[in-house]
């Protein structure tokens, strides 16, 4: 009985009604939201175009006419953290593709195998686990050279360990069920029922993981730009901003409050989503409540 | 004056009501067995005692125990009742105690809390009730965990940190289900001791009959929250003056009405024969360069059968026949001996080689909720096996082919589109059979089948097994430690033994004179509810 709760599905319009009824979920799908719009905007329009330099306005605080000021070489703040938000996005969007579309498969094959294939691999994944991942990530921007496609590869790499591990717990746990043996004894080979019966019902633990490591993904594209390895100027990043806000802190302190917010906020409200998400999908929490 | 008096107790969650109206009472020293189906609010009546209802519930009418109003008392005044003076015995001895500490502890734990005795004592005093339920120290030592012991055995502790502190009315919610027929016995003969010794009242709650008659002075029948029925066991089941009661006895001793067997197609070949299969395990390493004993979970097993014969494999948890019903479904792979279906050999082939052969045999589980995925419609469930097929049907086709299988299992074409979640236990248990139908097999296997069903479902149940066995001529491999199950339906019986066959006959000869020691104990531990009410009523003179 318990193991079905686990197993059963809100649909629909359950679905909807438990999202407006968590209080987690919607201020951090709004906030997620309007983070994502921003980033869309600033493809069309933003205040001020961010390749111009216009010296004369250097380091004006905000006002009327520059909402969060400008920086050292009179660029808009708002124009370049709206600019910088695609990158940040795009980055962690792509990152955590590249952790669920190797680390996924990875993850499940383990769980399908068993035995020395699964030995192998999770080994080799506590081997990427036990390197620091932003140390790593900075060795390989450094090897390969500094880069907004380096910094995701970097990331992207150190996603795949966490979604296999993930894939294979929840894939391991559905195996010896009794749904899977009458699949196994309709003659489904693994792979089949994988994909008609494993990956559906892990998806939720998956997509939670996702929302949590899109944001850590954000976090470590700030990081990497700060030591100048990620996104190259001329293209604004959140964390370039904070590394030249740096210098001038006691001077400007807006420079490095606005973007930091940027990355503060962008990252609580993907946390905030996941915990939402990971109750709603969750019936044994749900249940408690 | 009784030691617990409901009156009158409704009770609704939600505002779904549950309880409409319950009257029960029992007496100091007296076993009162309260039976019924599920949902029918059994077990909501034995919680509303203990007052452990989910917070939504609401409660009218009167219970007291003892001189407390229960309903109206405080959770500190209700904290000290609990474990104190009534204690509760839960159906799954796997979850009921917690793996992280000793059983020792976990008895001590409320002797220590409600008798305000130091740790010392409590040990004492834990130690001698742990050797009352028979668990005696030398074999048990109080440091023992929970996952050291079996199912049977946790069970005991489980009775010991009810009983610990002698409380006046124990509380017992299904309390064998989970166990063997052998168990069973043992576990309700400690409770009918206990019972004896301290002049405990005891609120036994089941849906067994069979369990309930042999244990309880008097009962209750329970129905969609109300008293169906309530009086003397013996009376009260002899005389079945309420229709409700008849029909459950009835549906307890139900055997469906069985042709003569299916006559076998001469010179056909043997549809399946086992020589001398055996399965290992690895045994716990003895270091990290030795391994250790390998575990013998199937050892030498011969049989063979007909077609369209319907054979039981009866035996105690863990004898190993779900191990060989895996095996037979070619899930897993022997480590010695020869599986033959249909004139071939199962056991070197590959998952592709085995296509025709699945066609052919399919399998039934005993838990109709675990069965389904449950994302998928009843379509596309019950059309899995159909991946077997040479050629694959289209999808109109494959429409109809479920249709006919749903049809065949007595559920309707409409059911198609819906969820497994929207199906009761039955209900889905028909749309396993259905799925296991829909390629026409030859062969049946079906683990404990009817073992998590309503005894009116599970007559239901049995009735179309009966059924597609004569109108299909599928033989059926039926897994049980159930004894009635397996004398309603099957031809043949199959007695298996710690991984070994220690005794094969025809299913009424067995069963009515075992031979082996092992038959022996599995036919006078089955709870037997014609047997039950002739000794009750004969106590009575």
């Amino acid at each position: 009985m318990t193991d079905q709760a686990q197993l059963s599905v809100p649909r629909g319009n359950a679905f909807l009604s438990k999202a407006l009824a968590s209080r987690s979920f919607m201020i951090g799908f709004l906030i997620t939201a309007f983070v994502a719009l921003m980033a869309l905007v600033s493809f069309f329009w933003v205040p001020y175009d961010v390749t111009v330099l216009p010296v004369g306005d250097r380091m004006k605080p905000p006002s009327a006419t520059h909402l969060l000021g400008t920086d050292h070489f009179g660029r808009d703040i708002l124009s370049m953290i709206m600019v910088g938000s695609r990158n940040s996005i795009a980055v962690a969007l792509v990152a955590v593709g590249i952790g669920m579309g190797i680390g996924v498969p990875l993850g499940c094959w383990a769980a399908a195998r068993g035995g020395l294939v699964d030995e192998i691999l999770m080994r080799f994944n506590d081997l990427v686990f036990a390197f620091p991942a932003l140390l790593s990530a900075v060795m390989i921007t450094a090897i390969f050279g500094p880069g907004a496609v380096n910094a995701i590869i970097a990331i992207g790499i150190f996603n795949i360990p966490v979604f296999a591990r993930v894939a294979r717990a929840g894939a391991l746990a559905l195996w010896p069920r009794e749904f899977i043996l009458a699949a196994r004894a309709a003659g489904k080979g693994s792979t089949l029922i994988t994909i008609e019966h494993i990956l559906p019902n892990i998806a939720n633990m998956l997509l939670v993981q996702a929302t949590i490591q899109f944001a850590l993904g954000i976090l470590a594209e700030a990081g990497l730009s700060y030591v100048g390895l990620g996104a190259q100027p001329p293209m604004p990043s959140w964390g370039r901003m904070l590394f030249d806000a740096q210098t001038r802190m006691m001077v400007a302190p807006y420079l490095a409050i606005f973007p930091g917010m940027a990355i503060a906020v962008t990252v609580l409200g993907l946390n905030l989503l996941g915990d939402g998400l990971s109750d709603i999908l969750d019936p044994k929490l749900r249940r408690e409540r | 004056m009784s030691l617990l008096e409901i009156e009158k107790l409704t009770v609704d969650i939600a505002g779904v009501p549950i309880l409409k109206g319950i009257d029960l009472s029992i007496g100091a020293g007296e076993v009162m067995g309260l039976v019924g189906e599920s949902g029918s609010g059994k077990s909501m009546t034995a919680l509303t005692v203990m007052q452990l209802l989910p917070r939504s519930a609401r409660t009218g009418g009167r219970v007291v125990f003892d001189g407390t109003d229960i309903l109206s008392a405080t959770e500190e005044r209700m904290c000290a009742l609990r474990g104190n003076d009534v204690g509760m015995v839960f159906q799954e001895p796997m979850t009921a105690l917690n793996p992280v500490k000793t059983i020792g502890e976990q008895v001590a734990e409320g002797i220590r809390w409600h008798a305000r005795v130091g740790r010392a004592e409590a040990e004492q005093r834990a130690r001698a009730i742990l050797d009352r339920v028979g668990l005696p120290e030398a074999k048990f030592p109080l440091s023992r965990y929970p996952h050291e012991l079996s199912g049977g055995q946790r069970q005991r502790v489980v009775i010991a940190i009810a009983c610990a502190l002698k409380p006046k009315l124990l509380i017992a919610d299904e309390p064998t289900t989970a166990l063997d027929v052998v168990l069973q016995k043992q576990i309700l003969e400690l409770l009918r001791d206990l019972v004896d010794e301290n002049r405990m009242g005891l609120l036994l709650v089941s849906h067994d009959l069979a369990v309930v008659t042999d244990m309880a002075d008097r009962i209750t029948i329970m129905r969609h929250g109300e008293v169906m029925d309530t009086g003397e066991t013996a009376q009260t089941l002899s005389a079945q003056s309420h229709p409700y009661t008849r029909q459950l006895a009835l549906a307890s001793m139900h055997v469906p009405a069985r042709a003569k067997p299916h006559s076998t197609a001469q010179g056909a070949a043997r549809l399946l024969e086992l020589r001398d299969v055996v399965r290992e395990y690895p045994g716990r390493r003895v270091s990290l360069f030795r391994a250790g004993e390998p575990v013998r979970a199937v050892d030498g097993v011969s049989f063979s059968m007909e077609h369209g014969q319907s054979t039981a494999l009866v035996g105690r948890s863990g004898c190993g026949k779900s191990t060989l019903a895996r095996m037979i479904l070619a899930l897993d792979k022997p480590t010695g001996g020869a599986i033959r279906f249909m004139g071939e050999d199962l056991a070197a082939r590959s998952e592709d080689a085995l296509k025709p052969a699945r066609r052919n045999m399919q399998v039934v589980f005993q838990d109709p909720y675990g069965s389904f995925d449950p994302r998928h419609p009843v379509e596309r469930l019950v059309a899995e096996p159909l991946h077997l097929l040479e050629k694959k049907p289209g999808a109109r086709e494959r429409r109809e082919m479920v249709a006919a299988a749903l049809h065949e299992v007595g559920l309707s074409q409409r059911d198609m589109d819906k969820y497994p979640h929207e199906f009761s236990g039955g209900q889905r248990q028909r749309i396993s059979i259905a799925r296991a139908i829909i390629t026409r097999p030859k062969l049946i296997v079906a683990d404990e089948p009817v073992s998590a069903l309503d005894v009116s479902i599970r007559a239901q149940i049995l009735d179309l097994f009966a059924d597609l066995n004569q109108r299909l001529g599928v033989a059926y491999l039926f897994i049980t430690h159930d004894l009635t199950v397996a004398r309603a339906i099957t031809d043949d019986v199959m007695v298996m033994h710690e991984g070994r066959l220690v005794e094969t006959g025809k299913t009424s000869n067995v069963l009515d004179n075992p031979q082996s020691d092992a038959a022996r104990d599995l036919v006078a531990a089955a709870p037997d509810l014609h047997r039950a009410i002739a000794r009750r009523l004969q106590e009575q003179g």
